[in-house]
């Protein structure tokens, strides 16, 4: 058990070092830098080189990433190269928005996911279950972006029960702040529900042939008691799993929904310091979205092995 | 989301009643697909707009609105029909619409190809000599897997530059650990058969092997596989060019042009909504494909 979460663990370290190490790699490969960009158009090239130097960007790239990433290992990301805050200032202002954006969508697919799961097992082949497996791989089919504009156009502009953009911090009160992330999340969750909710019912039809499901019910307990108390957690372990793979595509979908939401959240920050050539912002965000990454990842398998015993068997 | 490498199809092999036969459903994407790359293929000989030509009189005009002007001589009135409507500058939709599936299909189709091609020669290499270098390549795969790929694409547009074929190699790149995955699995599993067994004692050289007896076998999965990559690719292209991080304007791209109108949903939703739809019912037409096709092959090769 110990051993292969070691191994694990390295992996997991492994993982952002050759990420880092990649990103810095292809910074010193590719022509234009950021002195460029700051130093504006009518800069000489005296002044670029100037630049260069106080920056740090003329020393040897072993040597940047080396202090970059000593300095990381402290807590410090370096700071930004165009407002020259602290990079881990401007990622943790605007983490708090991205966990709660991730997590009111997680809870939406599964409030979505698990009770059409269950029913879609239960009826399994019939008429309804049909029906849900075809919207599912409808639903599978629309991209975050399409699915943002659409619930913008039907909940914002025609309905106008939500807004279309803008964040309202919690100091503008609970409602005012769910309000405004429930059209985000919403897309967001209406794109990962469908593979969470047909995993849940390939393993929920495969735990209902058991023999403790058929003495529960010779026990005459009523068909909801039968799903939920006894069925449903030993069906869950693929769905936790994929919950953790999931967390890759809820990274890229909230880049892509922050933007559109105008959320000021990690994504943002990325695409901003993406347009405007900031290398260390880059980098701190590539380094933070990688850790949570990997992180959520380690611990889901952790839990995979504590949760069932076979796997932890298997481990040993 | 636009995460090519994560198979959920494979996590989720439960049947889906859907993908049982080639229903009509099948048949329509196809259909629809035909279409689409009919139009794409044939673009320049279709009785089109220019795609980047702007009205500027007739910004964001509704679907079938019909745009009358004088000739240069100011004589007779010259009448355009706009099918779709015209987007935010005044260009005709349908237009774009067409330039921009040669976007999409060329990245949709082209990128699984590198991966298929490296990704399967890497993975037939390693499923056929094991050993150790077989254990550091799936290990650097699991490093370039455990990456989100969206982050990814951002990062290579980040130290590249805009253009579409750094965006199909950058796309390429990612679907190959799940192309070397695949090819290693089929490998493993026919390097065992008697058929092999049986080339080696006949003093079959390696390179024999594997080009005529391990290679048909594994064709056919991982082209089922590619299938199933085309629709992660286009949703990848697609959300890159709606950051405005892919192919770089005047070009349409219909991600592009789904953010385009994202200013004036609310007064001319169809600039949005249409290419939209578009895009959405090829995702789901590549996606009905792919399921369809590996469904007909799963039962084949569980009747064998």
């Amino acid at each position: 058990m110990f051993r292969h979460l070691i191994k694990k663990f390295l992996r997991l370290l492994s993982v952002l070092v050759a990420v880092t190490a990649l990103t810095f790699l292809m910074m010193d490969v590719l022509p234009g830098d950021v002195a460029y960009e700051i130093a504006g158009a009518d800069a000489t090239v005296e002044g670029v080189k100037a630049l260069r130097e106080a920056l740090g960007l003329d020393r040897h790239i072993f040597i940047r990433y080396g202090d970059w990433l000593a300095g990381v290992v402290q807590g410090d990301f370096g700071r930004s190269l165009l407002t020259h805050e602290p990079v881990a200032n401007a990622i943790f202002a605007c983490l708090p928005v991205t966990l709660e954006l991730m997590m009111i969508s997680q809870i939406l697919a599964l409030v979505l996911a698990i009770p059409i799961g269950i029913i879609s097992a239960y009826r399994s082949r019939s008429g309804l279950d049909r029906a849900f497996s075809a919207t599912a791989f409808a639903f599978m089919s629309a991209p975050v972006f399409v699915m943002a504009m659409v619930l913008i156009y039907i909940f914002a502009l025609k309905l106008r029960w939500l807004p279309a953009t803008g964040f309202a911090p919690l100091s503008e009160g609970l409602l005012a702040n769910i309000r405004s992330l429930m059209l985000p999340a919403a897309s967001l969750a209406l794109l990962e529900w469908a593979p969470l909710m047909r995993v849940l019912r390939s393993d929920m039809i495969a735990t209902l042939q058991e023999t403790f499901i058929l003495s529960a019910k010779a026990k005459g307990l009523s068909a909801r008691k039968i799903l939920f108390d006894h069925a449903l957690k030993p069906s869950s372990f693929t769905l936790i799993t994929i919950l953790g793979i999931h967390i890759g595509h809820l990274v890229g979908g909230a880049v892509i929904v922050e933007s559109i939401f105008a959320l000021p959240g990690i994504g943002r920050l990325l695409v901003g310091a993406i347009y405007s050539r900031d290398l260390n912002m880059v980098q701190g965000c590539i380094l933070l979205i990688t850790l949570g990454y990997v992180v959520v990842n380690f611990l889901v398998d952790a839990l995979y092995s504590f949760l069932d015993p076979r796997v932890r068997a298997q481990a040993d | 989301m636009a995460h090519p490498i994560q198979n959920t199809e494979s996590a989720c092999h439960g049947p889906m009643p859907l993908s049982e036969k080639l229903g009509i459903g099948f048949w329509l994407s196809v259909g629809w697909i035909a279409l689409v790359f009919a139009c794409a293929i044939f673009a320049d000989l279709l009785p089109l707009a220019e795609y980047d030509a702007m009205d500027w009189k007739n910004q964001a005009s509704p679907p079938g609105f019909r745009a009358i002007r004088s000739d240069s001589h100011g004589q007779s009135a010259i009448t355009t029909v706009y099918v779709f409507g015209t987007d935010t500058m005044g260009r005709d939709i349908l237009a774009r619409l067409i330039y921009g599936a040669r976007i999409s299909l060329a990245v949709g189709l082209i990128a699984p190809m590198i991966g298929l091609v490296i990704g399967g020669i890497i993975g037939m290499l390693a499923g056929f000599y094991r050993g150790r270098a077989e254990t550091i390549v799936m290990a650097i795969m699991d490093v370039i897997l455990a990456f989100p790929g969206l982050v990814l694409l951002l990062a290579v547009y980040f130290y590249l530059g805009p253009g579409l074929d750094k965006m199909i190699f950058a796309l390429g790149f990612l679907t190959i650990p799940a192309f070397t995955r695949v090819a290693r699995a089929n490998t493993l599993n026919f390097s065992q058969r008697d058929f092999v067994t049986a080339a080696r004692a006949l003093g079959q050289s390696d390179i024999h092997i594997l080009a005529r007896e391990i290679l048909p076998n594994i064709v056919m999965p991982m082209i089922v596989y590619a299938l199933l990559i085309v629709s992660y690719m286009i949703v990848a292209e697609g959300s890159l060019s709606f950051l405005a991080l892919g192919v770089p304007p005047p070009t349409p791209s219909w991600g592009g042009m789904i953010a385009g109108g994202k200013e004036m949903l609310d007064e001319a939703a169809h600039v949005s909504l249409i290419p939209a739809l578009v895009m959405f019912l090829t995702v789901l037409s590549f996606n009905l494909i792919g399921d369809a096709v590996r469904a007909l092959v799963d039962a084949r090769e569980g009747q064998l």
